[in-house]
Order: structure tokens, then C-alpha cells, then sequence
């Protein structure tokens, strides 16, 4: 048997499902599911995404050897999987999450304990085809011990000390130096995979450009892709570019907030307050461009809400000059401060290795040598026309997470540019056909790669949805990355990673 | 060679606050009268000093983003005497955000407790008032209100760093 095979070939062995687009699914039964998990343990196949069903559990997988994308689907009205965990444990977390909301058991799955639900919600398993009624009282938890002299808990969260989002962690240590870290997240589940079932297109739109507020202009961009790919709208060329200009000012954006963010961890307050000025001066522009300070909304299947003019473009212009100047300055700041650099270098190391296991994405797996970046691969437009570097790194260090960051910026102000200068004219809107199908796209967001899956009907009504966050295989990889780190360096490699709680706990 | 940090203090320190009034768009106006009022309101009530303590409830991060803003130099919360805490024992007020998840509702509650008297909870943006686009889930309860006593809502979504403002002026009047 050969034991590597390419991932379209292999999924003959199922059935194809009609209307999946752009990228083909297969229905596979359970033994060619197990099968299929069994050739991973040898195939550069990537796992993308895994969500359930009330009866069927999907994932997304990429061929690494040559880019070819697919759904495979397992149908499970026997009401149990093979667990995908085996061959790759970003799964791990994401069946639990499927056990919870479909109530489909993943066979041999070590973890048996729950994820996002805490037993508070009004039903369980909401998604599955008959919810059961409510938990009688909240689930206790078990965290995973560690044992050895003088070692010590200390738990934080769910409030935080921060403006930060809520979420568990629960560290032991042995005197300053943490030995493990647990994460225990769910607390802003909001069940968004329900909600938006049954919803017309315009309303789904509104609640996935919600699942993680920092990103919402590329989840709106990854849902209308994926709309459009499952309606064969087809979207006006000036709306393509317009859709790009948001999505690199919101990676800009965010970025200089996590690169202050970063640096105020490690007690180095200027930084935050230079970048915050940065910062507010792009969502002013977005504001006078777009109408709103994070483009919410902005963009929606079939194009864009609003359309800028000139005007704006060229104030956008002379602005992105002056950002670039105090740009760097920050930057020369940041290389010449050694006690700052001191803190940033060999804090929070994630092995290269463990980040192509879990197959992390955005800055985190680029710090760590995996210059993986949706843009590129598979692509989408407009970037197949540009030409834009991805910054790599290999230290995986706190460092090596910020001037990945910092390269980013710099090719994405040079993309904002571009796009501003060379805007095609033309509509900005075309009608989304009223057309049943399945749609899948894939965007990067700032924080890495966001999936949108989606199943809608000829009225225009989403039947099924999922919104995928980068953020799920980046949370188990800073369990790791604390280990062996002092208590205090906490904040400063959570800062770096920076993963959404609301986007991975939907 | 000048160290960059003194560089870049100095440039600071030439160019002057990097604060609203030195910008120029329509709203600028409006938010320094703001700005003045509020110093006002908030000298005669409370002596110059809120403590606010923002607690998630399961928003989609878009009000932190801009609790964040408010405390960036442009805006300057803190000139006002308005400042963000780390605990809730130290605040006067609770800035909530989210539509509450169900398994953040007890940690709220907790934190509300915590919080010693007199106290004010401010929900912060749409989801916040009811729900939003949330409303109707099964992991959802649908408002700050259905947990503890809300002071005031703070439309928008999420809310301007300008909204926050005008919304902790109108506690302020509220909280005589």
C-alpha cells in the first residue's frame, strides 16, 4: 500500500455530494472515515476545520503536496465517529466542542471531559435533531493534576484582571515557574451555529461578522466567499478590491494594537500609547471611508454595503505616509530598548514542530517557521494579482511573534497602498442569486486563517453554518508555550498569542 | 547618540497632548464640550474619581476594542478621573458588555457582589441591552438586566469611544 496518496484521489472511495463549491465534499462511510484518519498518520494532509451536525460530522482538510482542498463528511446516525484526535490533536478540542453541541461521540477520544458546555445552557446538545433538556446543576471540572514537592495552583480568570475577554486558566506552579498550564474556555459561547440556522442570508451575515469582533471584517469576507461560492454570485471587481482594503486596515489596525499591548506587558507603557495613537488614526480613516470604526457590516454577500470616494482615498494616501514615518520610529524604539528586548527574546518559545502538528496559523505559526497564509494558498481575489511578502520566523519566541507582526504591518500598509491607488470603478454590489447550495472559503484574518462553511437554500435562507477561528489551534499551543516560563511572563506570551476566546468559543 | 526613547519623549513633549483637542473634525467640538462637562459633573459628584471595572459577558470583543480606544492618548479617559481597575473591589462602576452566555451569568453575579456599594452597572452596546443579534439563543440569557441592576445602556455596536463618553456623563447625572 502506498502510503502516501493525494487527498482528492484518496476521497474517491466516497460519495461526492452536488452543489459543494468551490471545493468538492465526500461522504464517506465509517470505514473508509477510519481509514481515512489512519492515512493521515502519513499524509501531509492538513486539518482546516471539524464541525458537526445533527447526524453528520465534516472536516476540511488541504493536501499539503499540492494545495488540493476537500470536504470529507461521515455520516453518523449510528450517532458515534472515529475520532480525527488520533492523527492530529488540534481535533481534540474541537470534538469535544462537537459531543457538546451535536452530542456525537468521538470514538477513541481520551478526553472524555466537556468543552464548551458547562452545563448553564437552556438545552443540550443544542444542535443534535432531539436538544436535551437543561442540566440540573453547572458541571464541575476536573483539571489534569500535576504532583511533585511544593507545587502549587493558582487559578485566574474567568474575570480578569484586564480589559480582556473571560476565560479559566488554571496554572501550577513550582515557585515562579509555571510547570502547567490549563485553559479552560467556553465562558462566551453564545451558540452561533444555532442562531444562525433558518436565518435569512443578510441576518446570518450580520451574526458571523460577530463571532470575533477583532476579525469581523474577515469574517464577513469569508462569509459572503463562502455565500457566493455556494449561490455562483458573482462579485463586481471594485467590491473585490474594496473588500481587501478593509481587510488589510483591520490587520494593520490590530496589529499596532497588539504590538503596544505586547511591549505594556512588559512594562513598557509608551509603546502602547504611540500605537494606540496609530491606531485611532485608522479607525478614523475607516470611519470616514466606510462609515464605521471597525467596518462591521461593511462587507456583505454579493459585495460591499458602501461605496468611498475619492476624496477619502486620497486622504487615506497622505495618512498612510505619516503612519509609516512614526511606524518605524516605534520600531527603532522597540530594537534599541534592551531591557524591553530582554523580556521579549526566549519568553514563550513554541517548537517549530508543534505548530506544523496542530497546523497554527497567522503569527503565531509564522514566528515558529509554518509560513503558511491563506492569501497565497489556496488564494482568493484580489491578492492572486498582488504581490505581497509573508514575513517567517523561526525563534517562536515572544520576539519572534512581534516582528512577524511588525514585517505585516509594513507589507500591509504597502498593500493598502496599492489597493487605494489602483481601485477599479464600477459597482460596488451585484444580487446574490437565489440559488441552493453549499459554499466554503477560507480568509486570512490577522490573527490566521478563518473558515467559513455554509449551506443555504433557494429562498435565500442559511440552513447550516460554521465559522471556524484560526484561534483554535493557537490556544492548546500557548499551554506549551508557558511551560517552564516564570508566573509573571504570563501576560506577555498570552499578549503575543493573543487568541480570541469569542471566535473559538462561538 | 540620543537614545531613541528620549528622541521620541522629546518629539512628545514639543508637539504637545496627542489629545482630542488638537484635532480637527466636525465632532472635535462636541467632544470637548463633552469633555468639559464631564470634568465638571465628575469633580462635583464624585470628588474626581470613578473606578470602572469592565467585565466580558460574552461580548464578541468589539466593546473592548473600544474601552481600549478610550484609554489611548486621543481620547484620555483618565484626565477626567475616570479610570479602569483590576478589581471589582476597587470599582464604583461595572462596565458590562455581551449578551451574557449563560456560563459567564454566575460570574457576573459574583463580580457584582464583589463590588462594594454604591455601585453602578453600565451595559455597553447593543447585545448588551437585549441580547442584540444574540437574542433567542440557548446559551444566551439576553441582557445585562437579567442578572444584575442596570444603570444605564450604552447604545451602538459596538458603541464610539464619543458614545462611551457621552453614556459615563449621563451616569454621572443619573448617579446624583
Amino acid at each position: 500500500m502506498d502510503a502516501s496518496i493525494a487527498l482528492l484521489d484518496f476521497l474517491k472511495i466516497g460519495q461526492p455530494v452536488p452543489d459543494a463549491r468551490p471545493w468538492p465534499r465526500f461522504v464517506l462511510d465509517g470505514k473508509s472515515w477510519r481509514h481515512m484518519v489512519e492515512r493521515m498518520e502519513h499524509c501531509a494532509w492538513v486539518l482546516l476545520a471539524e464541525w458537526g451536525e445533527a447526524d453528520a460530522v465534516h472536516v476540511l482538510l488541504r493536501d499539503e503536496a499540492n494545495g488540493a482542498i476537500a470536504i470529507a463528511t461521515r455520516d453518523c446516525h449510528d450517532g458515534r465517529f472515529f475520532s480525527v484526535s488520533l492523527a492530529r490533536p488540534g481535533a481534540i478540542r474541537l470534538e469535544r466542542a462537537i459531543r457538546d453541541l451535536c452530542g456525537l461521540a468521538p470514538e477513541g477520544l481520551e478526553d472524555h471531559r466537556h468543552w464548551l458546555d458547562h452545563g448553564r445552557w437552556s438545552e443540550r446538545r443544542p444542535l443534535a435533531a432531539t436538544p436535551q433538556e437543561a442540566a440540573k446543576a453547572a458541571y464541575s471540572y476536573r483539571f489534569l493534576p500535576a504532583e511533585g514537592e511544593g507545587l502549587h495552583q493558582i487559578p485566574v480568570g474567568p474575570i480578569h484582571a484586564g480589559i480582556i475577554e473571560p476565560g479559566h486558566f488554571r496554572f501550577h506552579a513550582s515557585g515562579e515557574t509555571v510547570v502547567r498550564l490549563e485553559e479552560r474556555l467556553g465562558y462566551t459561547h453564545k451558540g452561533i451555529a444555532k442562531l444562525v440556522m433558518g436565518k435569512p442570508i443578510a441576518d446570518a451575515a450580520r451574526i458571523v461578522a460577530r463571532v470575533s469582533g477583532d476579525s469581523t471584517v474577515a469574517y464577513s469576507f469569508a462569509f459572503a466567499r463562502a455565500v457566493e461560492a455556494a449561490t455562483g454570485c458573482e462579485v463586481p471587481l471594485r467590491a473585490v478590491w474594496l473588500r481587501a482594503l478593509m481587510a488589510e486596515i483591520e490587520r494593520v489596525a490590530n496589529h499596532l494594537f497588539d504590538i503596544g499591548a505586547i511591549c505594556n506587558d512588559a512594562a513598557f507603557g509608551i509603546m502602547l500609547a504611540h500605537m494606540g495613537r496609530l491606531r485611532e488614526r485608522l479607525l478614523n480613516a475607516n470611519e470616514h471611508l466606510f462609515g464605521h470604526r471597525l467596518a462591521m457590516d461593511r462587507i456583505v454577500p454579493g459585495g460591499v454595503a458602501v461605496d468611498v470616494d475619492d476624496i477619502a482615498l486620497e486622504s487615506l494616501a497622505y495618512l498612510l505616509s505619516n503612519l509609516r514615518k512614526r511606524f518605524e520610529r516605534a520600531v527603532t524604539l522597540y530594537d534599541e530598548t534592551p531591557s524591553l528586548l530582554d523580556r521579549t527574546n526566549g519568553t514563550g518559545i513554541v517548537p517549530s514542530w508543534i505548530v506544523h502538528r496542530f497546523a497554527a496559523g497567522g503569527f503565531v505559526g509564522r514566528a515558529s517557521s509554518r509560513g503558511h497564509d491563506a492569501r497565497r494558498v489556496p488564494g482568493y481575489p484580489p491578492y492572486d494579482v498582488l504581490d505581497f511578502p509573508i514575513p517567517v520566523h523561526s525563534d517562536g519566541d515572544v520576539h519572534a511573534r512581534l516582528m512577524v507582526r511588525v514585517e505585516e504591518v509594513r507589507a500591509s500598509l504597502d498593500l493598502i497602498a496599492t489597493l487605494a491607488a489602483d481601485l477599479p470603478s464600477g459597482p460596488v454590489q451585484a444580487d446574490v442569486p437565489g440559488k441552493a447550495g453549499e459554499g466554503t472559503a477560507l480568509v486570512e484574518s490577522f490573527r490566521g486563517e478563518v473558515a467559513v462553511w455554509v449551506r443555504v437554500d433557494a429562498e435565500g435562507r442559511v440552513l447550516a453554518c460554521h465559522p471556524h477561528d484560526p484561534s483554535w489551534f493557537q490556544w492548546p499551543l500557548l499551554e506549551g508555550a508557558v511551560e517552564g516560563n516564570i508566573v509573571a511572563d504570563f501576560p506577555l506570551c498570552n499578549k503575543s498569542f493573543n487568541c480570541s476566546y469569542s471566535g473559538a468559543d462561538l | 547618540m540620543i537614545p531613541p526613547i528620549a528622541r521620541l519623549m522629546f518629539r512628545h513633549l514639543l508637539s504637545g497632548p496627542a489629545t482630542l483637542k488638537t484635532r480637527l473634525a466636525p465632532n472635535d467640538a462636541a467632544v470637548s464640550e463633552l469633555a468639559a462637562r464631564l470634568e465638571g459633573a465628575a469633580k462635583a459628584r464624585l470628588g474626581r474619581s470613578l473606578a470602572i471595572r469592565a467585565v466580558d459577558a460574552g461580548s464578541c470583543n468589539g466593546c473592548e476594542l473600544e474601552i481600549h480606544a478610550v484609554n489611548n492618548p486621543v481620547y484620555d479617559l483618565e484626565r477626567f478621573g475616570l479610570r479602569f481597575v483590576a478589581s471589582p473591589r476597587h470599582a464604583d462602576v461595572l462596565l458590562v458588555t455581551g449578551p451574557v452566555s449563560a456560563n459567564l451569568a454566575e460570574a457576573l453575579h459574583r463580580t457584582w457582589t464583589a463590588t462594594p456599594d454604591p455601585k453602578w452597572v453600565v451595559a455597553m452596546g447593543d447585545c448588551a441591552r437585549d441580547g442584540g443579534c444574540f437574542a433567542g439563543s440557548y446559551a444566551v440569557l439576553g441582557g445585562v438586566d437579567k442578572v444584575v441592576p442596570v444603570d444605564l445602556h450604552i447604545p451602538g455596536c459596538p458603541p464610539t469611544p464619543l458614545q462611551l463618553l457621552t453614556g459615563l456623563l449621563a451616569l454621572l447625572d443619573h448617579a446624583a
